[in-house]
């Protein structure tokens, strides 16, 4: 049991903070509106207007996401192999280069067909 | 002299039964051993199937000569037949097995399906039968389809008919039989259907199709069966294993092979197809649909008997099937109006006293293939007969706008009269050897049986006489633009030919070629003693026949026939108008349920998972209702069949776990 | 926290692994193909390269033969059921590639969209069209798919399978929306096999995270110990076997997990068709009889009354609606169904000669597969491909061989004699016969002969109907699916005359390794 006691001490002060962050804003933050805040909020995207029944849709926003998402995935694998750097030896090395090796292929895939560039 | 060796020495008496003492055939030879022409028994189906193939591939280009060819080749194979019926008579009893093997096809280790053929007198029989009356039916056919545009295929689908059925008879294993079996049911579909520009034919062919289907997931059960019972589909090797299988196993087996047969013979209760297949042209009619193919049910059933034999449930069951079959038969035949059709109704009767020859056990066996060769042989003079009626009538099928045809057509009347004699029963001809054959036996194994054989022949007689009358006799009722004329030599010579087997086919099979000795080493022989002595029994079986004819004639020839069926009959003639209702009760047993399951299925899978997401979304009220726009498209309920799949995995597997 | 001694260098089996290697690795090359050749030479350099791992791989896979041993540290196995259905996948892929570099049916192309991202029916897409582009990234795709069911079948744990299961689906779930003609249709039936695949996915997952929890280990052979172990069946264990059987049902697309099928065989581009129909089933098929026989062998009757209910449900199904079908296509997924179910009866008998039967079959069923879509291909009217069986009305009079190679296909898919779909159901029925599941077989059997009905359906609507206009329209293919058809019809009649040399192989290979 005693494990997990760093961890729901953890997850508590998350959650005390996170209710006291929004509690505290609503009492205390200025309420100015303009346009831009009553936009729909969508981390970054353009929020274009659709037309009714579809229309041209920028995936731009997209492909930097799966970037970001793939490269995450690889520091998952990549820092517990740094920390076991030494145990895992030549081996370890090794498969780890061809899992970058690995990666690299697609990057360099999606680089040269341009989808690194926005406009 | 007594009443009864005058009678004697009038009525011939022998029946063809063979002597006593059968000895069974021990042993196998192959062709090469027997040597002369039995290495060449491959050429039998191998000849037309090869006019088959040319003409198909040829295509349009042998539309000219096309038609020869086709009829070379049954030929052919007809003198080939001859050649090796006399070989098989020179060899010694005990040694009339000849195997050709022409192609090992084995796999898996145990299976072992050689390509191989097979002629003993039974075998041969058939072959005789479907070389001889197919090569005569070939030659009517130049003739009668003289004007048809597609007469080419025609031909072809014919000779692809006599290959099949020859490989069907030919066979050494029950697969081999397979095969040929799906070949005539191939042919067989292709020939109804072959006017398919008129509905009722592609109708009728479908419906053939069907029904055969249904007999043919009979044989391929029995098949694997057997596979899985004997480990061998081999005729010699099966029958041998036999005895050491278990009755039940046989008799599953035994009413396996017997579906098969009922489907294919048009036995009850899978009999409606036979009169709808009188849509395809008559020639056909009289090759498949009399004389050979739907025989092959007979055949399938005796040469099984070694697995008959042991089961009597099975036995049982064939014998209760040709009586019912025998009735019906003839029943529809009084009834109908078209001459085909009542031919037809009279072929199923027919072929149910052969079950019912087949049903006594070796009592009937030889029996049951000696009224079939007579059949064979005054049945396709009947039909042929009755094509020429048709062909010059404008095609007229209703007997009661016939009449008085005798002197417009008077070799055609010749012919059709001989055919008359040949199955009404009359002293000396066919009938009135092969069919009381069946009713002596009969009456020794099963009175019932027996003595509805004896009354069916007279309703035999009755509605034999009642076609020849309506046809031949009486008043001219045709319509006004209607010239009756004779047809050309061609198809005369045929049916003439086949006119003197049916009037002395009985005679030559009892006299000079005993046909019970000739068949007897294959299928067996028991005397039965029938229950009335001989002499009163031919009498009486005579009588009959006589009563029948003079009954029709009274009823057909000397008042006028209307030309429009009476409607104030009895309920007796609608339902044997009405086929005794053998569709509607395939309709209700069959097609719509297989119909509506299908449907329900279709329905089932397009639609009801969709409903059900939505039943169950409104009953969770509004937050089902806004769950459901979550959705998208119809994969949610794919999904939720997945996940309701998932759930009945689980069910089962716990409720399997809990018994 | 103390560094222990590094991890020694693992024997890894390079030689026994190379025919997946070679294929993964000629995919991610051709990776870079695409990234770096011109796009003129693109299509040339994919298709050698293509071809040359698939006939390598191939090579590798014959030398490897009689291999018997489980490689990198037991997670994956090369046995005889493994090449054996290797080695089908590979000779299916070959074929399919030929397929798809098919160019003289259509005359815009090939069967692929020019630029898959072009809206359908947009001005871009017009013009991509007119300039003649084809998308090259279906070479890789289909390589990585390969490999990925070279993987999947021969895994022996549950984590490497599911890695193999992914590989091989996440391409083809991309392939199937890359139609030329009917782009939306493509596109539909690609999103609902990537949700509906994903959703199995899960169910495959949640098992095998259940089975975990059950043995605490993920490799077959542990599996099996521990369920032999067990005295009292552990609701873990079941739970688990029936998630994983979910996910390996969809895949196969046994009933009720079918529903995707007909879907998307009708709208995915016919090669690939022809790719799912073929590959996956056996790459599928192959997964889970190691599944079933290696890991849960040991408790074949707990599991097995489930798969009766789905058998019979699969078979009985895929040949009643089959017949009610009007689309050459969709037929075709229901026939696939319905040969699911009667495969589903050699997964259930755990006997070696079942298996050695169930990969003949797989390997019959995949050629003839692909031959008939193969056939598939050519009949076509102005908008492309036209799949509904009007348009066959009459194809033997105006087309008679190719009328008659589709009627063998069809025939070996009915299972009649002569044929290698007749040898390939009658060892299958007569295993699992032999394996005491009569009653089930006679089931199949019924079955079949349903099935043989709408087999025989199209045979007499292209020999025996009279064509609908000016008949049906057929292009001429290049030597490339005149090839597949070729071969497909060979194998399919050689293997119906002549099957023992295959079978002996099916039966040499008839033992996994555990």
């Amino acid at each position: 049991m005693n494990v997990y006691i760093p961890i729901l001490t953890l997850a508590g002060l998350a959650a005390l903070f996170a209710c006291f962050s929004v509690t505290m804003a609503t009492f205390t933050g200025p309420k100015r509106y303009n346009r831009a805040k009553y936009d729909a909020y969508e981390c970054g995207i353009e929020p274009t207007p659709q037309p009714v029944g579809g229309g041209k849709f920028p995936v731009k926003y997209y492909l930097t996401a799966m970037m970001f998402i793939i490269f995450d995935i690889e520091i998952v694998f990549l820092y517990p192999w740094a920390v076991y750097f030494d145990s895992l030896g030549l081996f370890g090395f090794l498969a780890m280069l061809l899992f970058l090796v690995n990666l690299t292929i697609p990057y360099v895939y999606e680089w040269r067909r341009g989808g690194l560039d926005w406009d | 002299m007594s009443i009864l060796t005058a009678a004697q020495a009038v009525l011939p008496m022998s029946d063809g039964a063979p002597a006593e003492n059968v000895e069974p055939i021990t042993a196998t030879i192959t062709a090469a051993q027997a040597g002369g022409a039995f290495p060449l028994m491959w050429l039998l189906f191998a000849l037309p199937a090869v006019g088959a193939a040319v003409l198909l591939i040829v295509g349009r280009r042998s539309d000219r000569w096309g038609y020869l060819l086709a009829c070379a080749l049954p030929i052919g194979s007809f003198i080939l037949a001859c050649i090796l019926l006399a070989q098989m008579m020179a060899l010694p009893e005990a040694d009339r097995q000849v195997t050709l093997e022409l192609w090992n096809w084995t796999f898996a280790g145990s299976f072992d399906a050689a390509f191989a053929l097979r002629l003993d007198p039974l075998s041969i029989s058939f072959v005789m039968l479907i070389t001889g009356v197919g090569s005569l039916i070939h030659i009517y056919s130049i003739g009668y389809m003289a004007e048809d545009p597609k007469r080419r295929l025609f031909f072809a689908y014919l000779n692809l008919f006599v290959a099949a059925m020859l490989l069907l008879v030919l066979a050494d294993n029950y697969l081999l039989v397979y095969v040929g079996w799906e070949g005539v049911g191939l042919a067989s579909y292709l020939l109804v259907g072959f006017w398919q520009y008129k509905d009722s034919a592609a109708v009728a062919a479908k419906k053939a199709f069907v029904m055969n289907r249904v007999g043919d997931v009979g044989l391929s059960l029995a098949i694997m069966l057997m596979f899985l019972t004997f480990g061998t589909v081999t005729f010699s090797d099966v029958f041998e294993a036999a005895p050491e299988a278990s009755e039940t196993t046989l008799t599953i087996i035994g009413l396996l092979l017997l579906l098969a047969a009922v489907g294919k013979s048009a036995q009850f209760p899978l009999q409606a197809w036979l009169l709808d297949a009188m849509e395809g042209p008559t020639p056909v009619s009289a090759l498949i649909h009399a004389a050979t193919m739907v025989t092959a049910g007979v055949y399938l059933v005796v040469r099984s008997n070694a697995i008959f034999d042991l089961s009597t449930t099975a036995i049982s069951v064939v014998l209760a099937i040709g009586v019912i079959t025998m009735t019906m038969g003839a029943w529809i035949a009084c009834a109908q109006d078209e001459i085909k059709k009542s031919l037809a109704g009279s072929t199923m009767s027919q072929i149910g006293y052969m079950f019912l020859g087949a049903g006594l056990g070796p009592a009937g066996y030889v029996f049951a293939i000696f009224h079939l060769l007579m059949h064979g042989m005054f049945k396709a003079d009947l039909f042929l007969s009755a094509g020429s009626v048709m062909h010059g009538n404008d095609d007229q099928k209703n007997m009661r706008l016939y009449g008085g045809l005798r002197v417009a057509m008077k070799v055609t009347m010749v012919a059709f009269f001989c055919g008359f004699l040949g199955i009404s029963g009359l002293p000396p001809f066919d009938s009135w050897f092969s069919k009381d054959g069946i009713i002596d036996a009969a009456l020794g194994v099963n009175v019932f049986a027996g003595l509805v054989a004896l009354g069916v022949a007279g309703m035999t007689a009755f509605y034999m006489t009642r076609m020849l009358a309506m046809t031949f006799f009486g008043s001219p009722r045709w319509a006004e633009d209607q010239h009756p004329h004779e047809s050309p030599p061609v198809m005369t010579v045929p049916m003439l030919i086949l006119s003197i087997g049916a009037l002395f086919g009985g005679l030559f099979f009892v006299y000079v070629a005993p046909i019970g000795e000739w068949l007897a080493p294959v299928t067996g022989y028991e005397e039965s003693t029938p229950v009335i002595p001989e002499i009163p029994l031919k009498l009486t079986s005579l009588a009959i026949a006589i009563i029948g004819i003079a009954l029709g004639w009274r009823k057909y020839a000397t008042k006028d026939v209307p030309r429009v069926a009476p409607t104030n009959v009895t309920i007796l003639t609608t339902a044997g108008r009405h086929e005794l209702y053998g569709n509607a009760f395939n309709e209700s047993l069959f097609m719509r349920p297989g119909q509506y399951l299908t449907r329900w299925l279709v329905w089932f899978d397009n639609r009801s998972l969709d409903g059900l997401v939505r039943g169950i979304a409104t009953g969770i009220g509004d937050l089902g209702g806004k769950l459901r726009l979550w959705e998208t498209g119809y994969a949610r309920s794919y999904a939720l069949s997945m996940l309701g799949g998932a759930l009945l995995l689980g069910v089962v597997v716990a409720t399997a776990r809990w018994f | 926290m103390t560094p222990s001694a590094p991890v020694a260098f693992p024997d890894i089996q390079w030689l026994q692994l190379a025919p997946i290697i070679v294929v993964l690795g000629a995919a991610a090359i051709e990776v870079l193909v695409e990234a770096f050749a011109p796009r003129t030479s693109r299509r040339s350099i994919q298709i050698g390269l293509t071809f040359a791992a698939l006939i390598v791989a191939f090579a590798i896979i014959v030398i490897n033969a009689g291999t018997f041993q489980l490689v990198v540290a037991g997670s994956a196995a090369v046995d005889g059921p493994a090449l054996f259905l290797q080695g089908a996948v590979v000779l299916t892929a070959l074929l399919v590639a030929l397929l798809m570099m098919e160019r003289k049916v259509d005359p815009s192309g090939d069967a692929f969209a020019a630029r898959a991202s072009a809206m359908p029916g947009s001005e871009d897409e017009r013009q991509f069209t007119a300039r003649g582009y084809l998308q090259t990234e279906i070479w890789p795709l289909f390589l990585f798919c390969t490999g990925g069911m070279m993987l999947f079948l021969s895994a022996n744990d549950l984590l490497l399978m599911f890695i193999g299961l992914e590989i091989m689906s996440l391409p083809l779930y991309l392939l199937a929306g890359m139609a030329r003609r009917r782009r939306l249709l493509s596109q539909e039936a690609a999103m609902k096999y990537f949700l509906l695949g994903a959703f199995s996915s899960a169910f495959f997952l949640y098992g095998a995270a259940l089975i975990y929890g059950f043995a605490g280990t993920v490799s077959f052979g542990g599996i099996a110990d521990a369920v032999v172990g067990q005295s009292q069946m552990s609701g873990l264990l079941l739970g688990g076997i029936v998630l994983l059987c979910v996910g390996m049902f969809f895949k196969v697309a046994a009933v009720p997990f079918h529903e995707w099928a007909p879907d998307v065989y009708q709208g995915s581009p016919t090669p690939v068709t022809a790719y799912m129909a073929a590959g996956v089933k056996v790459a599928a098929f192959g997964a889970f009889l190691r599944l079933m026989y290696v890991a849960f062998g040991g408790e074949a009757w707990e599991w097995r009354p489930a798969f009766w209910v789905v058998a019979i449900l699969t078979f009985f199904v895929g040949a009643m609606i089959g017949l009610a079908q009007s689309d050459i296509k969709r037929m075709l997924a229901y026939s696939s169904i319905a040969h699911a179910g009667f495969l589903l009866l050699g997964v259930m008998a755990v006997t070696p000669d079942s298996l050695s039967a169930s990969m003949f079959y797989l390997l019959t069923y995949a050629i003839a597969t692909v031959g008939a879509f193969g056939i598939v291909m050519l009949i076509r009217d102005d908008s492309g491909e036209t799949t509904s069986l009007d348009a066959w009305r009459g194809l033997g009079r105006t087309h008679p061989l190719l009328a008659t190679a589709f009627t063998i296909f069809l025939l070996s898919f009915a299972g009649i004699p002569l044929t290698a779909g007749f040898i390939g159901k009658f060892t299958l029925f007569a295993s699992s016969a032999a394996a005491g599941e009569g009653w089930l077989v006679l089931l199949a059997v019924i079955a079949s002969a349903i099935a043989a009905f709408f087999y025989l359906r199209v045979v007499v609507i292209m020999f025996f109907s009279d064509p609908v206009g000016s008949g049906p329209s057929v292009a001429t293919p290049s030597w490339a699916t005149q090839t597949t058809i070729v071969v497909a019809l060979i194998v399919t009649v050689v293997l119906g005359l002549f099957p023992q040399a295959v079978l002996n192989i099916a039966d040499h290979a008839d033992v996994f390794v555990r």
